[in-house]
């Protein structure tokens, strides 16, 4: 799969509070949690976000709480992927496990700037910032990982499972 | 192996395992509250299975946004109320039997020694100050887990903090300890990584200071925070334990990424200012910080050691005129203890306001918000941006006694300043 957008850059150590705020957790509705997506790193982004638009971060993107919430409302709000220099762990589970797709490339994040425009092979796990041309690689998935993509995710993959 | 290997290794069925591996292993605990649990509860139903792997070892504890803070809170806490009803789960804890979920799953000896724990809740790791490996995890893999009683992990590398001295310097406690590594290594300083805490100073911290470490861990991005449990460790679990545990140590040739030892000397309390826990400084270097709220309390600090040592430097003084100050106590048990002991007689002649257990302030939702440009002084775990309430706030994290002291005083102080 390809994914193309527009490129929305921030810094290191995004939290899930700056995600989407602790205060509108009383919800669980992906459409009401994405009215909120990043305000608290910049409130301007849930109006300004289009659909297939790609968030690029530093270091330890998602840090904090274990809110899947955080993922849902990123993936609601239209964004289509999330590059980052690297992923805090209960993040880069809950971004696996509901289909948001994340790529860790610390080289691209450096190279990529706010409005550009990037490719991503999803297959290959390259990632082209198609304003410069230049392409670079994000690590590989484990391959138990891609097999729980293959599945459709993790509730697919354990729906099959209990019914074999 | 470490402590951290052995236990997977156990719940994996293997004699061995190593780091980086991905396995399969059997939980003893899946754990979910009432911000997680709903899309947990929608995603197990997916799943089209019956019921719950055992209605024994799912526990819910709506303690977020919890005595209700408004309708939609209480639809949340609705959906976890029938889930539980329908499942027939024996650990579901409702409001007057409840308490912060990582005081009370301990306390209620639903998790011991040994155990394999996962949670809808970053602050699972908690129990690893019992020797138990337990980790947060979001709904998705709380539904699987409900739904199989299994997990799958990739086994972490483990850093091992050896804690050296002879004892800890005055008012500093395992909020000090774990701050200070916080400060030393860094939000991610830890990341996928196990954090086993050692040495002669841990072998006589009180089980209270350890749970406040372990918690912390994943400020420091690891999957756990674990300590090898001894006597102090079989002295809390003696007479709660509700399941027979099993005791792991690491081996002497165990590996670690990384060894840190750390003199304790050298630690002083310490603040974490905003917006990360890692952006540490000893008390002595703090400078004048005024500020308009306290809270004392969260799965980080309420425990009864928190509130004791909050009581003993509040007595006889008065919450500066300028300064709101709020104790939480993490459960009902610890509640009831605290008024025992006269410590809320204590709190509410020094203007300290005392709350039924809830996380609602540490994570912004009710029962004490920051307004614009507000400053608190809080012995919870994140001072993120807009943790506390406005985005333009602050939160500056301290141990019980700075808290208290600075509640006094109307700025950040140090203990010694009030006593």
């Amino acid at each position: 799969m390809k994914i193309r957008g527009r490129v929305w850059k921030f810094g290191a150590d995004i939290d899930t509070d700056a995600i989407i705020p602790a205060r509108y957790l009383n919800s669980s509705d992906p459409l009401e949690l994405a009215k909120h997506c990043m305000e608290d790193a910049d409130p301007e982004f849930p109006a300004k976000v289009r659909k297939g638009d790609i968030i690029v971060a530093g270091k330890n993107f998602g840090c904090g709480s274990s809110r899947e919430h955080a993922p849902i409302a990123i993936k609601a709000a239209g964004v289509s992927a999330v590059v980052a220099k690297s992923f805090a762990r209960i993040f880069y589970r809950n971004a696996f496990n509901i289909g948001l797709p994340i790529f860790e490339s610390p080289d691209a994040v450096d190279a990529i700037d706010e409005g550009d425009e990037v490719l991503i092979d999803t297959k290959k796990g390259t990632i082209t910032n198609l304003k410069t041309g230049k392409q670079y690689p994000s690590t590989a998935f484990p391959p138990f990982m891609s097999e729980l993509i293959k599945a459709g995710g993790l509730i697919n993959y354990v729906k099959r499972r209990v019914q074999n | 192996m470490t402590i951290a290997e052995k236990i997977l290794a156990v719940h994996s069925g293997r004699r061995e395992v190593r780091p980086g591996e991905l396995i399969n292993c059997r939980v003893d605990v899946v754990l979910g509250n009432d911000i997680t649990a709903p899309v947990a509860i929608q995603e197990f139903e997916k799943i089209g299975i019956k019921t719950v792997f055992d209605r024994d070892r799912v526990v819910l504890v709506p303690d977020h946004f919890t005595p209700n803070k408004d309708i939609k809170s209480a639809e949340q806490v609705k959906i976890l109320r029938e889930f539980a009803r329908k499942h027939k789960l024996t650990n579901y804890f409702e409001v007057g039997r409840m308490g912060i979920e990582h005081c009370l799953l301990p306390e209620q000896g639903l998790v011991v020694p040994g155990d394999l724990v996962i949670g809808a809740d970053s602050h699972t790791c908690t129990y690893g100050a019992l020797g138990a490996f337990s980790t947060g995890v979001g709904s998705t893999d709380m539904a699987a887990a409900m739904a199989t009683g299994e997990v799958w992990f990739k086994v972490p590398e483990s850093i091992k903090f050896i804690f050296q001295g002879e004892k800890l310097n005055p008012w500093v406690s395992g909020k000090d300890l774990i701050l200070y590594v916080i400060g030393k290594i860094g939000v991610d300083g830890a990341l996928y990584k196990a954090m086993e805490f050692a040495g002669p100073i841990i072998s006589s911290l009180s089980m209270d200071s350890r749970f406040t470490m372990a918690n912390m861990a994943i400020e420091a991005g690891g999957k756990c925070g674990i300590f090898a449990p001894d006597e102090i460790t079989l002295e809390y679990v003696k007479g709660r334990a509700k399941r027979p545990y099993t005791l792991y140590e690491s081996d002497p040739d165990a590996e670690y990424t990384a060894v840190y030892e750390i003199d304790v000397s050298e630690i002083e309390p310490q603040v974490a200012f905003p917006h990360l826990p890692e952006n540490t400084r000893p008390i002595s270097e703090v400078g004048n910080v005024e500020i308009d709220q306290v809270v004392i309390g969260s799965c980080t600090n309420g425990r009864l050691e928190d509130l004791r040592i909050a009581a003993e430097v509040l007595k006889g003084y008065k919450v500066h005129e300028r300064v709101r100050a709020i104790v939480f106590p993490g459960t009902q048990e610890i509640y009831k203890q605290a008024m025992k002991e006269g410590l809320f007689e204590i709190f509410i002649d020094a203007n300290v306001a005392v709350s039924t257990p809830t996380c609602g302030p540490c994570l912004g939702g009710h029962m004490g918000i920051l307004a614009k440009g507000e400053r608190a002084v809080a012995t919870t775990n994140r001072n993120f941006v807009g943790r506390m309430g406005h985005p333009e706030s602050e939160v500056y994290l301290s141990n019980p006694a700075v808290a208290a002291a600075s509640a006094v005083m109307g700025r950040i102080a140090a203990p010694w300043e009030v006593k």
